[in-house]
């Protein structure tokens, strides 16, 4: 299966927000594998990608957070000059808009994946699968 | 159909003329009879001979809540209690009761107000009245309960509560009217269809009468919706005599006061100044007939607006709107007044769940600035921050529609804003106005 899930969390632009959420994965033995924030004024999401995404995602629930899981599509980056450009040039040239993204380096400089959302995810997933290119399946995600 | 015609058209100068002479004798009567009262008149420097117009009446003091309680238990009746045949408190929040004492007459007003006010919603002697307010120390049951065996209507007192045995009595008593409060209104009709599998709407119910707690438009039209039924809005007060002071007649569009027996006003609630009509504030009321215990200029805390323009149905009396609000809970941002239900409604509208919310009032520059904190909802949670600004933005959009100011919004995370026990702390003011 080519699918994998990111966690989205409502945060206000305050000082220490971040490590809330940081500590909370800590102290679960929750490995963060790759994240980013999108924030306007007084709030943002933030996006993480992390090892155990059900028990993270129940574990916000519980503490009152605003949480939801999205599904996103990964797709590996060739190190070298212009990877992240080629990918990126691919998935547009299939017809795929990005909605957000974060990166995932599973091996330090042998192997990254570039994972995204997109609005419509099987119809998008079938346009990039079979090209040549290597998806991200759950077997990477340690 | 009118229960008392000749009052209810009357002419305005006449009932005008009325006004006048009842006033001047409850000035007289409470400043002879009532210490507290003649305490008061004396602070002011006014004696009953200087009320000689109307206008007159704003040299006198108001009447208080907090009045009421330091006058507790009889401090205010203007009878002994040898003629008092009854009694009814109502319970504040904080501290004693505030206490209301009645005489035969008094109750047989009552009676009449009942009377007059669902003569005026069509019931008749005909009609099987299902009398849903508690009996007891509280105002609603037995007020209505005297007004409507004045019309000869068939009484059900089935007294608030016991929620099943109320739905049976309406279906197989026929009933054909309910009073109640409009809460309650909606929770029988949701226990009939839920609980009981009846279909609320095939009962015999024509009408109702509903009081005793705010309500909106929306909940009329649910109830209406729901029963099938027409819902009229009734207003009163223990302190002023209990449900009956004013009603809504079937042109739905404010309620008409009984000003042969209440002198109105509507003042500033900051200030004390007598608003001109038409404009929003605290309604007074001064009860020109009562005789156990007679108000002067009582603060009501209820926020509403008067009107003088004839009505559809006839009726010459003025008429209040529905209650807005209460003025303790009023706050005046850039000279407007706002109330913290007029916030929670444009949220609840626009994202469709119980918003735990906040007020926070700033002046940053010497203008004031108003920030509604609303929570971020589970229900209403996007991953896309696009999403959730623009969520941001209509409610922004819908708040400031509801208050008439520029108010900005900012999203919070969930159980951010702190809760109280019972009433939430909803106002944070940090203007420093005083
Ligand atoms: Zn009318």
């Amino acid at each position: 299966m080519h699918k994998v899930e990111i966690i989205s969390i409502f945060v206000e632009n305050k000082p220490g927000k971040l490590e809330k959420i940081t500590k909370i994965l800590a102290d679960s033995q929750i490995n963060i594998l790759g994240f980013s924030i999108t924030s306007v004024k007084d709030f943002g999401v933030i996006k993480i990608f992390v090892d155990k995404t059900q028990e993270a995602y129940q574990l916000f629930k519980e503490k009152g957070f605003a949480v939801a899981i999205t599904p996103a599509i990964g797709i590996e980056i060739v190190d070298k000059p212009g990877g992240l450009h080629e990918v990126v040039k691919f998935i547009s040239s299939k017809g795929v808009n990005i909605e957000n993204a974060l990166v995932y380096v599973p091996e330090s400089r042998k192997k990254a994946f570039f994972i995204f959302e997109v609005d419509n995810f099987e119809e998008s997933l079938g346009a990039l699968k079979n090209n040549g290119y290597n998806l991200l399946t759950k077997d990477y995600i340690k | 159909m009118f229960w008392n015609k000749e009052i209810e058209c009357m002419d305005e100068e006449k009932l005008r003329e009325l006004q006048l002479k009842k006033l001047k004798e409850v000035v007289k009567r409470v400043y002879e009879r009532v210490p507290f009262y003649k305490k008061k008149f004396d602070e002011k420097g006014i004696k009953p001979e200087d009320i000689k117009t109307l206008d007159d009446i704003k040299y006198l003091p108001f009447t208080s809540k907090m009045d009421m309680r330091e006058a507790y238990p009889f401090g205010l009746f203007a009878e002994p209690l040898s003629e008092i045949v009854e009694v009814h408190t109502s319970s504040g929040t904080t501290g004693k009761p505030v206490v209301a004492g009645y005489t035969r007459k008094d109750i047989e007003l009552w009676a009449e107000l009942i009377a007059r006010s669902l003569t005026m919603i069509g019931v008749t002697k005909d009609d099987i009245i299902q009398i849903a307010y508690g009996y007891g120390l509280f105002t609603g049951g037995l007020g209505f309960h005297y007004g409507a065996q004045k019309i000869g209507a068939t009484v059900v007192p089935a007294s608030a509560g016991n929620t099943r045995r109320q739905i049976e009595l309406m279906k197989d008593f026929g009933t054909t009217v309910i009073a109640c409060t409009p809460s309650y209104a909606l929770y029988l009709a949701e226990y009939a269809k839920e609980e009981m599998g009846i279909d609320p709407s095939a009962l015999k119910l024509k009408k109702g009468s509903f009081g005793a707690e705010m309500w909106t438009e929306e909940m009329r039209k649910e109830i209406e919706k729901r029963f099938g039924i027409e819902a009229y809005n009734v207003y009163g007060l223990t302190e002023i005599i209990g449900p009956g002071v004013a009603h809504e007649c079937p042109a739905k569009n404010g309620l008409h006061i009984w000003e042969d027996h209440f002198l109105v006003e509507i003042i500033d609630p900051e200030t004390g100044e007598t608003l001109p009509e038409g404009q929003e504030g605290e309604l007074v009321i001064t009860s020109l007939s009562r005789e156990g215990m007679p108000m002067i200029r009582f603060r009501t805390r209820d926020i509403t607006t008067l009107h003088r323009e004839k009505c559809d149905c006839g009726r010459t009396l003025a008429r209040i709107e529905r209650i807005k609000g209460r003025s303790d809970d009023m706050i005046k941002v850039r000279g407007v007044m706002i109330f913290p239900y007029q916030i929670e409604q444009a949220i609840l509208e626009v994202q469709g769940v119980e918003p735990h919310y906040q007020i926070v009032l700033t002046r940053p520059h010497y203008l004031d600035e108003i920030e509604v904190q609303v929570e971020m909802s589970k229900e209403v949670f996007s991953d896309d921050v696009k999403t959730i600004e623009n969520l941001r933005k209509k409610l922004e959009k819908r708040v400031e529609e509801a208050v008439g100011v520029r108010v900005k919004v900012t999203l919070v995370e969930p159980k951010s804003i702190p809760r109280s026990e019972g009433k939430a702390k909803r106002i944070i003011d940090k203007r420093n106005l005083k």
